[in-house]
């Protein structure tokens, strides 16, 4: 099966820039009911407007491999990133993993996110690859982010 | 039951070739291999073909109308009643169809608020407040918690639980101290949708009764596998679905007993479950009419009386024995494998047609997505019962349940699918799951 990709399992067995660390703006809770995959997701910016940048990513996940790997290439990918270059890092996976296999995801934007290409013929794992993504973004609102440029800031937008 | 005649391979073949659905293939043209038969049953063509037939030859609202397809529609229904009735030794009248379990457990719930409010003559049995308490468990499926803790919440009553204890059974060490005189209910499963502990209904009946207090048992994982005669049962209420049955989804049962329906409060109220309306106020209708407000599932509850028949063609305790020993084999199987964690009674025990289990290291999304891949359907996540998923320890299990139709081939099928586990998401297999 093409699911389960050696990056996938590699970043979920050692999920990258793991457990939770301060300081930071904003905490979330986020939980995926239909399983009860949860993440606690800290975010610390610096700067404002144009200029803010994510300083730190920190989380505390529990869950499948696909939903603790996404997680991890969140950190990995986003982490020193301008904030609005994260948004467009965002939207890219969001639009990969809700393709249903159409788009194969441009490296040069997710990096190693081109592995859950697989995860968008799966409509039930979406949401698992998109529970840190949407912690983050809900994060940086809370945060007081503008993330107005995103086409669904909150979890209640993202498709189950 | 050990008397009890099994399924001959040639009966076993008849059966699967009754569902249609069993011949199709899955994920790359692989047979359909169906372990999830607790979330839903499938169903066979007699229920589907009885569906249709309401449909083609006598469709219309029933209890209304005084043309021809009305009173056939009608006499479909109510003969739908008895033989739903007569499955669990229940008078006809006994029987109230909802939309499925959660929604006759919410009606008997309901029944309790919509006592406390109104300035009329009520039985007090179903006047809860300040000072009263709800006893539930922590096994229950989230319909037979949920509905409770609302209850409480709009009543002032409290809410208490007992805990589960070893091998996933009801831990009643401290039982004294919570059924007592001031329970007014004792809602609990029949048989955990996850564990497949079987719980001593009678006995706990008996016990709460001796204090004065309601017994509701949820019967969804019970009735379809186990023979259960409300007669004998001891519960005052029981609520199952249709659609675990082998029956249509959009149909389910509450049982309660006569002098109690009787009394109780309505849930939904509108057309069909009056007796007199005027402007100003209504009475209602006798049970079973009084709790079935709106046009009813009249196809469905035919096409569940269908699926009732056929398993009494086949028999409900060979049915019984035939699930059993597959559990049998699958529990027996696992406990070879070191590396997987079965939560529930051990092997020999008595249980319902499920067994979930715990691959150490590897959550159960990622189980079950491996066995997905081989065609082998399960329920992965916590079984809407997160509750008793944080008293075993577990965010998520795996769970296999059973079904009439299912085969020795198909715990074969599941077996080798989760084999593959270990080997893809690197798990010692010789390190024993914590």
């Amino acid at each position: 099966m093409d699911l389960y990709q050696e990056l996938i399992l590699e970043h979920s067995k050692r999920p990258q820039h793991s457990g939770l660390r301060e300081p930071f703006d904003a905490e979330v809770h986020h939980i995926n009911p239909t399983c009860g995959d949860e993440v606690t997701l800290r975010v610390d910016v610096t700067g404002t407007g144009p200029d803010a940048v994510v300083t730190d990513i920190s989380y505390a996940a529990q869950g499948c491999s696909i939903s603790v790997a996404s997680t991890s290439v969140l950190a990995e990918e986003v982490i020193g990133h301008p904030v609005a270059e994260a948004l467009e890092t965002f939207e890219a996976m969001r639009a990969m993993l809700t393709s249903k296999g159409q788009v194969a995801g441009d490296e040069a934007l997710i990096g190693d996110g081109v592995a859950f290409a697989g995860v968008s013929k799966y409509p039930a794992r979406v949401k698992c690859a998109l529970l840190g993504w949407t912690a983050f973004t809900d994060a940086l609102a809370r945060a007081g982010v503008d993330i107005s440029s995103t086409s669904s800031p909150s979890p209640q937008g993202v498709p189950s | 039951m050990a008397d009890v005649r099994p399924l001959t391979e040639g009966e076993l073949a008849a059966i699967r070739g009754e569902f249609p659905i069993l011949a199709r293939t899955v994920r790359d043209g692989r047979p359909l291999v169906y372990l999830d038969s607790g979330a839903t049953s499938h169903k066979p063509t007699a229920v589907l073909d009885a569906e249709r037939a309401f449909y083609e030859q006598h469709n219309a609202a029933v209890h209304r109308g005084a043309h021809q397809l009305a009173e056939e529609a009608t006499d479909d229904f109510e003969a739908a009643r008895a033989t739903v009735a007569g499955f669990i030794g229940a008078p006809a009248d006994e029987v109230v169809f909802t939309k499925n379990a959660t929604e006759a457990l919410n009606l008997v719930a309901y029944a309790f608020s919509n006592a406390a409010p109104t300035d009329e003559p009520k039985d007090e049995r179903f006047v809860l407040g300040p000072g009263d308490e709800i006893l539930v468990t922590e096994m229950e499926h989230h319909a037979n918690l949920v509905p409770w803790q609302e209850l409480a919440r709009r009543t002032g009553a409290t809410l208490r639980w007992v805990p589960v204890g070893a091998e996933g059974a009801l831990d009643l060490t401290g039982i004294d101290e919570l059924l007592t005189e001031r329970t007014r209910v004792f809602a609990f499963t029949h048989v955990s949708n996850v564990l497949g502990t079987v719980n001593p209904v009678t006995e706990l009946a008996a016990r709460a009764h001796a204090v004065g207090a309601l017994v509701v048992v949820d019967a969804c994982q019970s009735v379809p596998h186990l023979p259960v005669d409300v007669a004998t049962l001891g519960a005052d209420f029981i609520a199952f679905s249709g659609h675990k049955l082998y029956g249509p989804m959009g149909v389910g049962v509450l049982w309660g007993r006569a002098e109690l329906l009787e009394v109780m409060p309505p849930f939904l109220t509108g057309g069909s479950m009056i007796e007199l309306v005027t402007m100003e106020r209504s009475t209602y209708a006798p049970a079973p009419q009084k709790f079935e407000a709106g046009v009813p599932n009249a196809a469905q509850a035919v096409g569940l009386a269908a699926a009732v028949r056929w398993i009494e063609a086949i028999g409900i305790d060979r049915i019984h024995a035939h699930e059993a020993s597959l559990v049998d084999q699958l529990q027996r199987s696992l406990a070879e494998r070191p590396w997987v964690r079965v939560v529930g009674p051990a092997a020999g025990t008595p249980r319902g047609g499920a067994v979930a289990f715990v691959v150490e290291g590897v959550h159960a999304h990622d189980v079950g997505q491996v066995l997905d891949d081989a065609g082998v359907a399960v329920r992965v996540g916590h079984h809407c019962a997160w509750p008793l998923h944080r008293a075993l320890g577990a965010a998520a299990t795996t769970r296999a349940s059973f079904a009439v139709h299912n085969t020795s081939a198909d715990v074969e099928a599941l077996l080798a699918a989760l084999d593959r586990v270990p080997v893809i998401f690197g798990v010692d297999t010789e390190r024993e799951a914590s």
